[in-house]
């Protein structure tokens, strides 16, 4: 039980004021502009957008510097903004197969219509610190460009495998999804709202969880499909209009994860898909939410549970950060009342244990 | 709160209409502002909603390809503004940028009036289309410098 206390108000603003002192460090060097953040720490704010579970990369850079680069505290402050604003309404599904694609890899498909685009990728790099960038230098060169066929088509992997009947098709239903932010998650969760869990939840989290699966807790044996990159057009049919008009581009990560399937009664042995989809370009994320997309699929394809990641209650109701840091960085807040009673409680049975101990000769030895 | 404003009931998608609502959601505030400022000032209007902040959920589909769900959401300005002819104009525009969204608001008016839609759509519309292809052209160019070609090395015995 938490008890609400009183007091300590003069020592709370001091603490705070200490903290924004911390916060700009020391003065003599120049203070961080939200720009800067937004546009040279752009991977934090694209984790920031994720779990905040709000599109907006000056808002999450403003709550990157609030935080002191502390990436859930600054999820928290977005999702806190978030319920500030009214709804307009839901977007059309994004369609990813018209991204504008920076990147695009296969690790099944060698050659692949429209080719394995590396984009802007740290892999291949040799992971050795770079000393050059530890001073303020001129900028890169820029970018090596080269011509490329209009609109090279670049379909997706798993339609490749569906033209072969060898991937299982999502049904498209065009049914109104769950939302979590409009009512409590609630299990058995259907596949759109674990996905949007997912897409919330924690990327250290999911990571584990999709490595757990690599590791033999559930039986895995993924391919990496396709991950995509790049900009997608969001389309919004405002009621006043009545049709469809684009309201911007956001960026996102894609990640098809291919996974044997050895079929049932009803249906035969073919590939299914572990979905990724996030903001911005959290790769590692995209890949670890398909992993474990695929892994909570297992109730419903008639695998066996047995896995932590394969079962919905542990992963849905502890993947989202800002829950679980609220329910764990509570426990630091006075608890006085709580830990009074618990002590009384340890002093009568002592002293009752005492004192029956006390009527029983030679009972200490 | 605000009134909802006059609803044109039943429009039909304007593909034109939508190309230029497109364009200027993704243009900035500065790029819209410096090319009306090239025209004769625009008619009075009044705002009739907004500017205002808010959020659209964003949805993706299961797979790439399947029934949708809710990705997160974005935040989005959208604005209502009237000319003093009576021309409508919304706009609805990624992000918290309030002047941007009650410029184009502005222009989505504007531009529903045929005697000034020609010169609108040379003078705005066109340039920021062609500066926003140009830049993903070059974003495509630069993708595709990037392209690699994987071998496979294959023992023949």
């Amino acid at each position: 039980m938490y008890v609400a206390v009183k007091g300590g108000e003069r020592a709370i603003s001091h603490a705070h004021a200490w903290l924004a002192a911390l916060r700009r460090g020391e003065a003599a060097v120049p203070e961080l502009e939200l720009a800067q953040i937004r546009e040279q720490l752009g991977l934090a704010v694209d984790r920031v957008m994720a779990e905040g579970a709000c599109h907006d990369p000056d808002l999450a850079a403003l709550a990157i510097k609030q935080a002191c680069g502390d990436l859930i505290e600054a999820a928290f402050l977005l999702r806190a903004y978030r319920t500030t604003l009214p709804r307009f309404g839901a977007s059309l599904p994004l369609d990813t197969a018209r991204m504008r694609l920076w990147r695009r890899v296969s690790a099944t498909y060698k050659d692949l219509p429209g080719g394995q685009l590396l984009g802007p990728t740290f892999d291949y790099t040799h992971r050795l610190l770079d000393f050059s960038l530890a001073a303020p230098g001129a900028p890169p060169p820029a970018p090596a460009e080269e011509a490329c066929a209009a609109a090279a088509a670049a379909p997706r992997v798993s339609d490749l495998l569906a033209d072969e009947g060898l991937m299982q098709p999502e049904p498209r239903a065009e049914s109104e999804p769950p939302d979590l932010t409009r009512q409590p998650l609630a299990c058995p969760a259907a596949r759109p709202l674990r996905l949007q869990a997912l897409a919330r939840g924690d990327e250290g989290f999911l990571l584990a969880l999709g490595y757990s699966t690599q590791r033999g807790y559930g039986n895995a044996h993924p391919f990496v499909g396709e991950i995509r990159q790049g900009a997608v057009a969001v389309e919004f049919t405002p009621p006043e209009l009545g049709f469809p008009v684009q309201i911007g581009e956001i960026t996102v990560t894609e990640c098809q994860m291919v996974n044997q399937f050895l079929g049932s009664r009803t249906e035969p042995p073919q590939f299914t898909r572990g979905y990724g989809l996030v903001f911005g370009r959290g790769e590692r994320k995209a890949m670890a939410m398909a992993l474990v997309d695929r892994a909570l699929r297992a109730g419903e394809l008639g695998e066996e549970v047995t896995a932590p990641a394969q079962d919905q209650e542990f992963v849905l109701y502890h993947a989202d950060n800002v829950e679980a840091t609220g329910f764990v960085e509570h426990l630091k807040l006075p608890h006085h009342v709580d830990f009074q009673s618990e002590l009384e409680n340890l002093r009568g049975i002592r002293a009752a244990a005492q004192a029956a101990a006390a009527t029983l000769p030679e009972a200490a030895e | 709160m605000h009134d909802t404003p006059p609803s044109p009931a039943g429009t039909a998608a304007d593909p034109q209409r939508q190309r230029w609502m497109a364009v200027l959601a993704r243009a900035d505030a500065a790029a819209i502002a410096a090319r009306l400022e090239t025209l004769t000032p625009p008619p009075p209007h009044r705002r009739l909603r907004g500017p205002e902040a808010g959020l659209v959920m964003v949805r993706g589909r299961l797979g790439g390809d399947g029934a949708p769900f809710n990705l997160g959401e974005m935040t989005v300005t959208r604005c209502t503004v009237q000319l003093e002819g009576g021309a409508v104009g919304h706009a609805y525009v990624a992000g918290r940028d309030a002047r941007k969204a009650e410029l184009a608001a502005l222009l989505d008016a504007l531009l529903q009036d045929p005697a000034r839609r020609e010169v609108l759509l040379a003078t705005v519309i066109e340039p920021l289309a062609a500066a926003q292809a140009a830049a993903a052209a070059r974003e495509a160019r630069r993708a595709a410098a990037t392209r690699v070609e994987f071998l496979t090395m294959v023992t023949t015995r």
